[in-house]
């Protein structure tokens, strides 16, 4: 088990090199012209190039990569001479937009963003596992039928309609919540939970949806193995036989499967936080990509992407761990 | 279950030719699919669609309206909205107007449907072509080909899709500019199926290599080696026949995949700008008029929703019907 831990480790950090260097490629080395969109519409050639100096954008690539990667570990100075500033590790740099350091941005929005991929996670999974055993268990009655339909229409709507939706009935007819706006549970649990509960639910509806199909199908398959049929020729109850033959067995995609879809919402549910004016990573991107922020871009991108390889490699060791089989390979 | 290759996951031409006399695979599955009435009502709806959007201009003409075209008179002229009942339904604009400009809503409806449908086909077909060549190339090559594009698809899938694809977008579209494309929806359409391909195409080609690999330990590709078969023999020949029902089964799902795609980045601001038209830019719109004239709503989402509920079942009918381990009827 160890060595191959460790083997998924180094392949994770190689990973993360050459992720960061892609990142670095698609927001540095695809825009015409980077230090361009260092300030707005009024802008003078001198400001511009000003700022390329400035910025090091004048550099050749491999060094301002190499710049920026050192920024993230030790920090870095820009600027030469008196005008210097220096930014502390870890330092993704400055907005282009508003000068603030993007470090401070990104921790700011994360939790924002990690509480509503909780909630919403918690949500979804008892729903979603729930609502498939049931299906499952009633292949082909009415109830079956039911559910598989309402599945079908809930992953069928656009994404943001059914938030949209929520936040128009609920909140602006019915006024049966104030509008949403973001408070630490700490500070003021009810106006987080206020908030959250419809963030929480419209980001639910899409992956329960999406989970309970992916259960159902998962306990079908595992029901018509040999092992099943042999747990109920032994006369278990048909109970123990779901609970812990049929779903112990089929768990394993579904645990595949939600880890990653945690990791990619951890990364910024950018339509949810959208809709429902949510401070988050999804958010800070989208106002950052309006306003042509290349470092904030940047930053957002890596450290989703981060999230998602990291859940990779906790995925593979997990399964290793209940699957000894799959170490071998 | 009742013939003897039920142990097979892959569809394969070769063993049900042998086992069902005279039935292949194709015709079996052809077969069940014309007597699935949800599946046959599917393809009609999308025929009607896909016709629609092909004849968009002869029953522009018909009705005697235009995109394009602000009309004053059907619009009041304090607030912008339109006259009459359900968004100004009227002999002269048999879907209503667009609020503020007065423009037809069933000619943009019809002309929206082209762009959306033409998006979402484009990116299916790059992604499939890709996605199959890919990964026949890396099963079939194994060793360190297989690894190194094992790897380039898991780093592409470690990008958050939506976020990745709004900020790449005006990146991209300077990037375009500066090779002599010029801005404008041309250059938003390009950019738009460019980036749903570039992000979408690891799902299938990982799926297809999964197959190929299993496939290479069979009897078939043994005989086909052990007579000395060519390479272009053994991917043509051999394997792409058998891969077609997973690869048929995957574009039918991807297609209401990129429609929705679509429709999240309209929302967001990243699609075609009017006076052009899309299901999603339509729907964006209409969004902010939706306490006041939710019938301008209605009309896109419809179009929306059916088209994605018709592929979406159609994916699962075939995916049923293309099943190797299902009763053959």
């Amino acid at each position: 088990m160890f060595p191959y831990i460790i083997r998924r480790v180094m392949l994770m950090i190689f990973m993360l090199f050459v992720l960061s260097v892609v990142t670095f490629l698609l927001f540095n080395a695809v825009p015409t012209d980077p230090a361009m969109l260092t300030c707005g519409k009024t802008c003078t050639p001198q400001i511009v190039e000003a700022n390329r100096i400035r910025l090091g954008l004048d550099q050749p690539l491999p060094f301002q990569y190499f710049e920026w990667i050192k920024g993230i570990f030790v920090g870095r100075t820009y600027g030469s001479g008196t005008q210097t500033f220096d930014c502390s590790a870890p330092c993704l740099g400055y907005s282009f937009k508003n000068g603030e350091e993007v470090t401070i941005m990104i921790k700011q929005a994360l939790p924002v963003t990690m509480w509503l991929a909780l909630g919403a996670f918690i949500l979804w999974m008892s729903f979603g596992i729930g609502s498939g055993i049931y299906a499952a268990n009633r292949k082909g009655k009415w109830q079956d039928r039911t559910i598989m339909a309402i599945t079908l229409i809930g992953y069928s709507l656009p994404v943001f309609l059914i938030g949209l939706m929520m936040l128009i009935f609920v909140i602006v007819r019915a006024h049966l919540l104030p509008y949403p706006d973001y408070v630490s549970p700490f500070e003021n649990p009810l106006q987080f939970l206020q908030t959250m509960i419809l963030p929480w639910i419209s980001l639910a509806i899409l992956y329960a949806a999406y989970y309970t199909r992916l259960t159902r199908s998962q306990m079908l398959e595992t029901m018509s193995e040999d092992f099943i049929r042999t747990a109920r020729a032994k006369g278990l109850p048909e109970k123990r036989v779901i609970r812990k033959h049929a779903f112990r067995a089929g768990l394993t995609p579904i645990v595949t499967s939600a880890g990653m879809d945690l990791a990619g919402l951890l990364g910024g549910a950018v339509i949810t936080e959208y809709v429902f004016s949510l401070p988050g990573l999804g958010r800070l991107a989208i106002d950052a990509v309006k306003d042509y922020d290349l470092p904030t871009i940047t930053a957002t991108t890596l450290v989703a992407a981060t999230f998602i390889i990291i859940a990779n490699i906790v995925v593979d060791v997990l399964y290793a761990a209940i699957d000894p089989r799959v170490r071998l390979s | 279950m009742t013939a003897v290759h039920s142990v097979d996951d892959i569809p394969s031409a070769e063993t049900v030719e042998t086992a069902v006399v005279g039935r292949t695979l194709r015709q079996i599955a052809f077969n069940r699919i014309k007597h699935d009435k949800v599946a046959i009502a599917c393809v009609i709806a999308l025929v009607i669609i896909i016709l629609l959007a092909l004849f968009a201009p002869l029953i522009c003409n018909l009705f005697n309206v235009d995109p394009y075209t602000f009309d004053s008179a059907a619009i009041s002229d304090s607030g912008g909205l339109p006259v009459g009942s359900l968004g100004g339904v009227s002999m002269k604009h048999p879907l209503g107007v667009e609020p503020l400009t007065g423009r037809d809503i069933l000619a943009r409806l019809l002309y929206g449907t082209r762009v959306s449908l033409m998006i979402a086909f484009l990116a299916t077909t790059i992604v499939v072509t890709t996605g199959v060549l890919i990964g026949i190339f890396a099963g079939y090559s194994r060793g360190w080909i297989d690894s190194i594009l094992s790897r380039v698809m898991d780093l592409t899938l470690a990008f958050p899709f939506l976020l990745v694809v709004i900020a790449m977008s005006p990146v991209l579209e300077q990037r375009l500019a500066s090779l002599g494309i010029p801005a404008g929806n041309a250059s938003r359409i390009v950019t738009l199926v460019l980036l749903l391909s570039l992000f979408g195409w690891p799902y299938l080609a990982r799926l297809i290599r999964g197959q190929v690999l299993s496939m290479r330990e069979r009897e078939f590709v043994e005989a086909a080696t052990s007579i000395g078969s060519g390479t272009s023999r053994m991917v043509f020949k051999e394997l792409l026949p058998n891969l077609w029902a997973p690869i048929l089964v995957y574009a039918t799902i991807a297609m209401p995949g990129f429609i929705g795609a679509e429709a999240a980045l309209a929302f967001l601001g990243i699609s075609v700008q009017p006076p052009t038209a899309t299901w999603g830019a339509m729907l964006e719109e209409s969004v902010g008029y939706f306490t006041v004239d939710p019938f301008y709503m209605f009309v896109p989402l419809t179009m929306l929703l059916v088209s994605v509920l018709s592929f979406n079942l159609l994916g699962d009918a075939l995916r049923d019907a293309l099943d190797p381990k299902a009763d053959r009827t």
